[in-house]
């Protein structure tokens, strides 16, 4: 098969270019939400204990499966970039949209910046040199991705298809390697878990542990972003987020029962590489440079589907107008949202030079679960104005609306947990987003092309 | 060699920044706004590919 691609631009129209499939989606699902198994879910065994830990690894995974089936049957009727900023837009409101879009920036852009961090501090700690700071390896890290980025999506997308396949092999090598049948020779999860130290703070550790148990599965939702870019987004937008879901499952088991059988959970709750650790207490430098490499690929690959990310959504505000349209370039020749890349590139350089690891992601998983909120109320309001058969849908999810509710449920606790642990930042991030939303009703809204906003030619809604 | 490696970051940093804001300018200087701000969501890109087998 030969394929022929003609000029880009056709007359006086340039757009995104459809040029990805289902590897891709799982490549940017999956990609974001690799590093989460590397780092930041075991900070959940800190809050509750290693049996809180594997708890909040099938409850949070209830949650993201719930957020998979209904971002994949939305995304599929609604395929644009931007992603759930294009559902809440068509199927909530203009106001709902730009929060949306707001979250999304916030929480992929503040993802970018913890994977830079982290990437630069597992080179420092691999070093060991004196005077070593992370900062070069740190711009590296955002320029080059930014670049790649810039440069077009389809070679942005293979290279995350091949270091996140690298990272998870990684993982599955590990798990093999510590003969994971047998109790005794390596592992020794019945010395390290016990009725007595399971659950050290009981139940309410449990609900703490939910606030790091989201970086089991944190970004998984991405797919979303790249509805505008896949050839047949009915088919493959479904196909990669599932796929991507049912991987991070069985990554993130494999992930617990190793860990929690080969440290302490007084440990595993403190380390920042709880995989890279246990690569290192099986004595092989094999295994111990292999899971140092997966480390970095995984930064690496949450890193380039972050900018990738974010940029989309920020180029669909200045789309429709509700940022100034200039953000909505196209790149004439790579077919790239350009400014929108390069406008945010700086900005995640100055988080990534200030912040700490800890103040990046906590804003992220705040953003993240601000959406997830609004996704239970979304698939509602969705199948009532548009029930089944009223519009044709790529993908139908089952059991509705018990993901919806679930999902509520369980963004309920997660936002108790948050405040448990961070609750000055809940209440000023809550507080930032009332006041962005002010601007935007009083003063942005008006620039706003009203009719040209709606564009899936879809019946009247059920009640208007 | 760690040291060097990092002078070697900050050196592609430069560099593809440098490369990227000059493609920048390029792009703007070369394309009118119009063309440049012309994506429409929901617009389906078939005509830009032909897959011939």
């Amino acid at each position: 098969m030969t394929i022929a691609v003609e000029p880009a631009v056709q007359g006086d129209r340039v757009s995104l270019l459809r040029v990805l499939g289902p590897a891709h989606v799982w490549a940017l699902g999956v990609g974001i939400v690799l590093v989460g198994e590397f780092t930041g879910w075991n900070f959940s065994a800190d809050k509750g204990g290693a049996l809180a830990a594997l708890i909040v690894c099938w409850v949070v995974g209830l949650l993201y499966t719930s957020v998979a089936m209904i971002d994949s049957e939305v995304t599929s009727t609604v395929a644009a970039a931007g992603g759930q900023y294009a559902q809440a837009k068509h199927i909530v409101g203009p106001l709902m949209a730009f929060n949306v879009a707001l979250f999304l920036v916030f929480a992929y852009t503040m993802l970018e910046v913890s994977d830079a961090i982290l990437l630069g501090d597992t080179i420092v700690a691999k070093a060991g040199v004196e005077g070593l700071t992370h900062n070069s390896f740190i711009a590296a890290t955002i320029v080059v991705l930014a670049w790649l980025n810039y440069r077009g999506v389809l070679m942005t997308l293979n290279v995350n298809f091949v270091i996140t396949a690298i990272a998870y092999i990684s993982i599955v090598i590990l798990f093999f390697s510590v003969s994971p049948w047998t109790q005794g020779a390596v592992l020794k999860l019945n010395e390290l878990v016990t009725p007595g130290n399971a659950l050290p703070y009981g139940w309410i550790g449990v609900i703490a542990a939910f606030q790091f148990g989201i970086w089991y599965y944190l970004g998984i939702e991405g797919t979303t972003q790249a509805a505008e870019e896949v050839r047949s987004p009915a088919r493959s937008l479904p196909y990669g987020t599932m796929a991507g879901m049912i991987t991070l499952l069985i990554a993130a088991a494999m992930t617990w029962y190793v860990c929690a059988s080969m440290m302490p959970w007084e440990y595993l709750g403190i380390t920042y590489y709880p995989l890279w650790d246990a690569g290192k207490l099986t004595g092989s430098p094999l295994l111990e440079n292999l899971l140092f490499v997966a480390t970095l690929l995984a930064a690496l690959a949450s890193a380039n589907g972050c900018i990738n990310d974010a940029a989309r959504a920020w180029f669909s505000l200045g789309r429709d107008r509700y940022l100034p349209t200039w953000f909505s370039a196209v790149h004439p020749k790579y077919r790239t949202p350009y400014r929108s890349i390069l406008f945010l590139l700086p900005i995640a350089l100055a988080f990534a030079f200030i912040a700490d690891l800890n103040q990046a992601i906590t804003f992220s998983i705040l953003s993240g679960v601000l959406q997830y909120t609004f996704m239970s109320i979304n698939i509602i309001m969705f199948r009532k104005k548009w029930p089944l058969g009223s519009i044709r849908r790529g993908y139908t999810h089952p059991f509705h609306p018990i993901p919806a509710i679930v999902l509520f449920c369980l963004c309920v606790v997660t936002f108790f947990a948050i405040f448990l642990g961070f609750g000055s930042q809940l209440i000023a991030m809550v507080a930032f987003y009332f006041l962005i939303s002010l601007w935007f009703h009083f003063y942005r809204y008006k620039f706003v092309r009203r009719g040209d906003q709606f564009t899936m030619p879809w019946p009247k809604p059920q009640g208007y | 060699m760690w040291v060097a490696l990092s002078y070697a970051c900050w050196g592609i940093s430069i560099v593809l920044a440098l490369w990227m804001l000059y493609d920048w300018f390029k792009v703007d200087t070369t394309f009118s706004e119009e063309v440049l701000t012309s994506s429409r969501e929901g617009e389906l890109e078939a005509t830009s590919e032909k897959h011939r087998i």
